[in-house]
């Protein structure tokens, strides 16, 4: 039990323990972008709407805006710069899937966790998890695409011997 | 990001929970039960919520139960909706959950924040009005069982600072037929136009709505109405005479195009639960 107006803390975002001062009202979204300077989760809507904020907290896709910093505490914080190189985020590319590209860090980061949770996720799976991002340019077409694209993979080399 | 600072705290049991609330209280703190937190950070943000101290009620095991014990299946209320969905142990409340909001804010809203919650849909609690589920409610005098229609009216009527532990429902009523059905305006996530729940049960139809009024209900005269003989356009009509009134008129619908909707879902819902001879 704790009551704290504001605490020292230690975050482990993207494999490395952050050092940080917070407010228990502090959304997880405020520290990333401004005491961490982790700035690719994006305010958007700021009431778990658009989904512009996505990160993983262990490895389930979660709404920063909605979530305090202080109940991320002990858990493991992936945000889109703690992606290097995953297949989702060059599908993004290949397909074209962004235009603004203001949500895409979100995007990327609740289809990464998809991905990992239901690898070969069928079309009625990827439009309920897609639902809750928001792309104002509407370019849900290519995403989708860039998503089937991974599912196709991994259902490839599955039949692999 | 909130107007307003306040302390948080984790305890990690029921009595710890509510003596903790009692002594907050005490002290003006307008202490709140956190368990997703969704709400009071929205609502928080725009100054329809208040408080200098939260209660995150996530470290209490029994808020965290799911499963079958002792014949009944329980509902810890600080699960997640999509822990329920993805547990499907009781798929009418499976399917209600999966209607709430998106995925990802069903990865953090949960079922006591939703039961409890101040957005008036509530859809979570029509699967416990039409199962006669039970409620665990803790406060200073201990931890009480309830059954759930003599809590809930509009709201769950739960004593100052009591603190919702878990939801019983009986194990013969997680494979009765029934049907869920969220009508929205448009698009497949959102408020509802009308939400409607049913199970056949052993004496008939029972029936639970949400969006129609700015509550969630049962009512057993309109059950009543439902379960007489005669043909199915005439029993929903009768039973709407006893619809609680006002029937909501806002921007998601009008009154007069939520009773249509309300009438023709209720229509396929009753043709289809009728025909069901599991």
């Amino acid at each position: 039990m704790t009551a704290e107006r504001s605490l020292s803390a230690v975050l482990n975002v993207n494999d490395e323990e952050r050092a940080v001062h917070l407010k228990p009202t502090d959304t997880l979204l405020f520290v990333l972008r401004e005491k961490l300077g982790l700035s690719g989760a994006k305010p958007g809507c700021l009431n778990g709407d658009c989904g512009a904020c996505t990160v993983n907290i262990d490895g389930l896709a979660m709404k920063s805006c909605l979530m305090l910093a202080v109940e991320s505490l002990n858990k493991k914080i992936t945000t889109i710069e703690g992606l290097k190189g995953t297949p989702i985020q060059q599908a993004f590319v290949e397909h074209f899937a962004f235009q603004c590209g203001y949500c895409t860090p979100g995007f990327i980061m609740n289809c990464h966790a998809m991905l990992n949770t239901v690898p070969d996720a069928n079309d009625d799976t990827i439009a309920e998890w897609l639902n809750s991002n928001i792309c104002r340019c509407t370019g849900y077409q290519e995403i989708e695409g860039a998503v089937r694209s991974i599912v196709k993979k991994n259902q490839m080399n599955r039949k692999r011997p | 990001m909130l107007s307003f600072d306040f302390d948080y705290y984790q305890p990690k049991s029921i009595e710890e929970a509510v003596q903790l609330y009692h002594a907050l209280d005490r002290e003006e703190k307008h202490p709140l039960y956190y368990s997703g937190g969704t709400e009071i950070i929205t609502l928080g943000r725009l100054d329809l919520v208040y408080t200098n101290a939260v209660i995150d009620i996530k470290a209490i095991p029994e808020c965290e139960v799911l499963g079958t014990q002792e014949g009944y299946f329980v509902t810890g209320s600080g699960l997640t909706l999509t822990a329920i969905e993805e547990n499907n142990g009781f798929p009418l409340l499976s399917k209600a959950a999966s209607g709430v909001a998106d995925h990802t804010a069903r990865n953090k809203i949960t079922v006591g924040g939703n039961i409890c919650g101040q957005i008036f849909y509530r859809e979570a609690v029509l699967p416990f009005l039409l199962t006669d589920s039970k409620i665990v409610a803790a406060g200073m005098n201990g931890v009480r069982t309830e059954h759930i229609m003599s809590l809930f009216n509009k709201t769950l009527r739960l004593k100052k600072g009591e603190l919702l532990v878990q939801l019983q429902t009986e194990k013969r009523y997680l494979n009765v037929p029934y049907r869920c059905v969220k009508k929205r305006p448009q698009w497949d996530t959102g408020y509802p136009l009308v939400t409607i729940a049913a199970i056949k049960a052993e004496e008939g139809i029972r029936v639970a709505f949400s969006g129609v009024s700015p509550f969630p209900f049962r009512s057993r005269e309109m059950e009543k109405a439902l379960n007489e003989n005669g043909r199915i356009k005439e029993r929903i009509l009768a039973s709407l005479q006893h619809l609680p009134k006002p029937v909501l008129d806002d921007v998601e619908g009008s009154s007069e195009y939520r009773l249509f909707v309300l009438k023709n879902t209720l229509f396929d819902i009753l043709r289809e639960l009728e025909e069901d001879h599991r």
